[in-house]
Formats: structure tokens, sequence, C-alpha cells
């Protein structure tokens, strides 16, 4: 019978360089994949596997989504607990782990894990202490021991020069909010059977909704300590161990006083979401969107020429018919003049990612946005031309090309600013995505300048007009 | 019996395992792997209790796996 075996939680085969691999990328005798291999196991111990969000961070764990087979988020540098707040406020029933190494909790992220800690988020933060940073080549951490050699340090960690280690189980103990705070080790086999009883602990009183559990795990990392393996795990013990303690500080038992988990607030949607974002006023009477299918809409074009307003535009007004919509900019440093892309993606179900890769509608609103997004449209998709700055076809003959004088008929209107909106206004209505109406509706909401809303409706009316003039408006 | 069986191309011949087992079950062998690694060996027929402590200081995934109980013994 099988006593012991690989967790269901890691994948089979892990894809990362080709397919196929079995292997992970740590080094011989690193802690990390030891403590994989616990947190894995407990996930399907304690049956939560499909409801966990795994945060990896960066450091030489920052490849963990590639084995655990739960949610995964790899965070920026040291912000693990900020994004796994994010996660805990919005998936009520995840179980959220936030893993993370010294350099990376201990250092760059110390304002997040403090206040992550502080507020008593309910989840669960790892600490890998290897007392060095690994993935970088061994650079003093601030962790690293007093006259420990590392790149940065040749001679030593000097106390006087450097400051000393920072006992982070302690400063989590300085804080009224965590239920559970216990430092392991990995030194000796006794020390990671203790490490697989707290890993578990820590996960299981998210589970219970107890809040904040931080496990501190002291780690060999062979490499960087230029050991072999057996003699990392000694180290640990003979100099990690005096200077970090092993020991439990803090463990608020079932029964007695919990600090209070903070409440989490509602999640908001659709219209709530919008009387949020403007006000009550934002939109008088809400209209059910007749979209015939979801939308992958990029729209393109130069700074000034108000594309990310443009997308802006129609994700609100998605969401005022009742849409789920997500709104991805993308610009370069300067104000004017530069690439500017919006990916704005419309959808009666829920949006996972919000990158349009392959859009189905095409707004170009100059030349270099026209070539370089015209190969991407889907087949069967709508590209949008501003004609009166674009002089070139569009060449697929798979797609539906509309040429619109945006910017003409913006000047007209006597607003030359509002091409976007004309490009819109004719998207919108030659698609029948949303009501016409709704756009209007939302002008004096979202145009900034009071002067500019009655040029704006007029010149909706006037796009409106150009599409049926060319016979592309049915009504 | 019971016996731990090492993936012999999931092991990167660490030898935590060697260092941790309380039986003295496990050995590193001469043979190199695909990985390019020696690799740990159960010896076969040693007093295995399947205590699971191989499996828990493992660093790899998947490579060792114990057994508790089992006719076939060869590791
Ligand atoms: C913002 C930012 N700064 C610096 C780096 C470089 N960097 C990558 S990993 C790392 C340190 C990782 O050390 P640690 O958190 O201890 O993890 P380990 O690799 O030891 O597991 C640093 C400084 C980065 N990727 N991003
Ligand atoms: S460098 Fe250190 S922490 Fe990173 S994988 Fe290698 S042993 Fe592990
Ligand atoms: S299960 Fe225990 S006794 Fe058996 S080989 Fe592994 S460590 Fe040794
Ligand atoms: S601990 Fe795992 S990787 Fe290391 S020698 Fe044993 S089986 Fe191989």
């Amino acid at each position: 019978m099988i006593k012991h075996a690989k967790s269901k939680a890691l994948y089979d085969t892990f894809e990362r360089k080709g397919t196929g691999q079995k292997v992970s990328h740590y080094c011989p005798g690193c802690g990390h994949g030891t403590v994989h291999n616990l947190i894995a196991e407990a996930l399907v111990d304690l049956g939560i596997t499909d409801r966990t969000v795994f945060m990896s961070p960066v450091g030489c764990s920052v490849f963990a989504y590639y084995y655990f087979d739960v949610g995964n988020f790899q965070c920026a540098h040291g912000r693990a607990p900020a994004v796994a707040t994010g996660v805990r406020r919005v998936l009520e029933n995840a179980v959220v782990i936030s893993y993370q190494g010294d350099g990376d909790l201990a250092g760059i992220g110390t304002a997040e894990i403090l206040h992550a800690a502080n507020r008593g988020e309910n989840i669960t933060v790892f600490f890998v202490n290897n007392a060095i940073y690994g993935m970088t080549g061994g650079q003093m951490a601030p962790t690293t021991l007093v006259g420990q050699k590392t790149l940065t340090t040749p001679a030593g960690r000097s106390l006087t020069r450097d400051g000393g280690p920072i006992g982070m189980a302690e400063v989590m103990n300085a804080l009224k909010t965590p239920v559970y705070i216990e430092r392991v080790s990995l030194g000796t086999p006794q020390g990671v059977m203790k490490t697989r009883k707290a890993v578990k602990r820590g996960l299981s009183y998210q589970v219970e909704k107890r809040g904040f559990s931080f496990v501190e795990i002291l780690s060999p990392c062979p490499i960087n300590w230029k050991m072999d393996p057996g003699s990392s795990r000694k180290w640990i013990t003979e100099h990690l161990e005096p200077v970090f303690p092993v020991q439990k500080f803090r463990d608020v038992q079932s029964g007695t006083a919990a600090p209070e988990v903070p409440k989490q607030p509602k999640v908001l949607k659709g219209k709530a979401l919008l009387k949020m974002l403007q006000g009550e006023s934002a939109i008088t009477e809400l209209t059910e969107s007749a979209m015939k299918e979801d939308q992958f809409v990029k729209i393109a074009g130069f700074g000034g020429q108000g594309v990310l307003s443009a997308g802006m535009f129609l994700a609100k007004g998605a969401i005022a018919e009742g849409l789920n919509a997500s709104w991805l900019p993308s610009y370069g440093p300067e104000m004017r003049g530069g690439k500017a892309y919006a990916s704005v993606i419309l959808s009666r179900k829920q949006i996972g990612s919000p990158v349009v890769e392959k859009p189905n509608v095409l707004l170009a609103m100059n030349l270099p946005s026209l070539l370089a997004f015209e190969e991407d449209v889907q087949p069967g998709g709508v590209i949008l031309v501003n004609s009166s700055i674009i002089d070139r076809k569009v060449t697929r003959d798979d797609v539906t090309a509309l040429y619109v004088p945006a910017s003409d008929i913006a000047k007209s209107g006597g607003l030359i600013a509002a091409s976007n909106m004309v490009m819109l206004t004719v998207y919108l209505a030659y698609t029948g995505t949303l009501q016409v109406e709704t756009i209007k509706k939302m002008i004096p909401q979202n145009v900034k300048r009071k002067e500019h809303v009655e040029k704006n409706l007029a010149i909706v009316d006037a796009s409106i007009a150009y599409l049926k003039e060319q016979g592309l408006l049915k009504t | 019996m019971n016996y731990a069986k090492i993936d012999p191309n999931l092991c990167k011949g660490c030898r935590v395992c060697i260092n941790s087992c309380p039986k003295h079950c496990i050995l590193l062998g001469d043979s190199i792997n695909e990985i390019g690694y020696q690799y740990a060996q159960f010896v076969p027929g040693s007093p295995c209790t399947a205590c699971g402590i191989c499996f828990y200081v493992c660093p790899e995934f998947g490579a060792v796996t114990v057994f508790k109980d089992e006719e076939d013994a060869n590791g």
C-alpha cells in the first residue's frame, strides 16, 4: 500500500521549459522543494486544493505556479501580501497563500507584510528564510547573520555597517492581530516533521476564518552558502537557530478570543459598481444590452486621440447595460504623440484576463495602429479605419472593413478631439453592441468640460447620420 | 515488507534522505541518471518502517514514494 506519495496538488508534469518535465528547477538540496511538498500535502489533507490561490514571490520560488495545481499569481517583488489581500477581499471562499523568501518579505516587501499582518488579513504566509538572496546569486539579505559571508559582504555582515538580522516572527509578534506565529526549521528530520504540522495549522486557521497566520521556515540554500546539502542542514541548526529561535510565538487557540477578523466588504458589480464609481446619477435608466457575442476590442492610435478614454467610455457603457467589462490601457511614457492602445473586453460571463490578443473589433485611429493590429483581428471581425488620416485600405478579405472619416466628422462638429467618439458611435451602432442612447446619457457625466457636452452629443448624431448615409444602418 | 521507492530520474542526489533515514535504508548509487546526478537507492531488504521521513525531507517532487506492507520490496 502506498503510504507517502507525491501530492495531487502538484501538477503531474511541469510545463516550464518544454513539456512533460517532472523535475523542479531548484538546486539539489534546496529547502523550497521540501516546503512545496509540505504545502501540497496539507492542501489535499484539508481538501482545499480547488479553492486555493497561491502567490508566488520574486526569488527562487518565482516559478511555484508551474508546480501547484491551484489558482496562481506571480507577484511583483515583495508585494505578495498586498496581492493576497486583494484576492482575499474579492474571493470570500478562497484559501490565500503568500509564499515569500527573506529578500522578498523582509527586504523590499517590509511594508506589505507588516500592514497585511496588522490588518489581520485572513491569509497564510509561508516565509522561507534562507538568510540570503538565493535567486540573484547570494547577496546579503535582511536576515543574513552577523559575520556571514555573502557576495555583498565578502568579509562578513557587519552589525555597525549593515544592521543585524531581522527576526520577522518577532516583528509579527509585536502586532496584536496575527492569530498564529511560529518559526520552524528544516535543519533536522524532526524539524521537517514539525514544519509539516505548522504548515497545516497555518492553513487550517485560515479555513476556520480565524485570521492572519505566519509560518517562518529556516531553510537551506546550499548553493549560495557554498555547502553541500548535508552540511547546510547542520548549519541551520548550529548557526541560524541560535539567532532565529525555533518557537511558537503565538497560537490563539480556538475557543479563546481571536482578534476580530476584518469584515470583508461585499463585491460590487454592475450597477452598484457604476454608482460607486460615478455617483447616483451616473445612468438614469439602464437598458439591457443587445450585444450578440463577446467583444474583444482593441482601440489604437496616438496619445491625444482619446484612445484610452474611448476604451473607458466603452467599458462604462457596457457596465451600464449590465455587461461585464474590462479595460486595459497601454501607453508610452509621453503624454502626447506616443502610441496608445486600450484593450476592452465586454462579456456576459466573468472576464478572466483583460488581455486582448485576438480582437474581433479593431478601432484603428491612425496608420501605425492599422499596420500593427490588422493581422491580429479574428476572421469575421470588424475593422474601423479612421479614413480622415489613414489612406491605406484593409488588405484582408475575411473581415468587415468600415472606413469612417472620424477626424473630419469631429472637426465639422467643432471638436476635433472627439474623433474617438465618432469611432465609438459608429462601432456600437453598426454592431448593435450598446444602445446609442446609453452613450448619449453618459456624455454629460463623462465629458469634463461642460461646453463640450453639446458638441459631443451633436457629433454622436452626426456619426449616426453618416452611417445612415452610407446605408450601413438598417433603421 | 515496507520500502521506499526512489525514482532514479527524479532524484538529484542531495543525500538528505540518506542522512535522515533512522534505519539507514538508503545509499547513494554509482550510476548517473538522465539529469546528470548520482541517485539515491533503497537497499533491498533494509529494515524500513515506512516512517516517511525520507519522503518528507526530500526536496524533489515525487522522487520518493513510501510503501507499507507490500509484497514486492525491490525498491
Ligand atoms: C523590484 C525588483 N528588485 C530586485 C529584483 C532582483 N531580485 C530578484 S530575486 C531577489 C532576491 C530574492 O531573495 P529571497 O526573497 O530571499 O528569495 P530566494 O531566492 O532566496 O528564495 C532580488 C533582489 C527584482 N526582481 N525586482
Ligand atoms: S539558489 Fe538557493 S534558494 Fe535558490 S534554488 Fe538554489 S538552493 Fe534554492
Ligand atoms: S520510510 Fe523511514 S525507514 Fe523507510 S526508508 Fe524512508 S526514512 Fe528510512
Ligand atoms: S532526498 Fe530526494 S533528491 Fe535527495 S537524494 Fe534523496 S531522493 Fe534524491
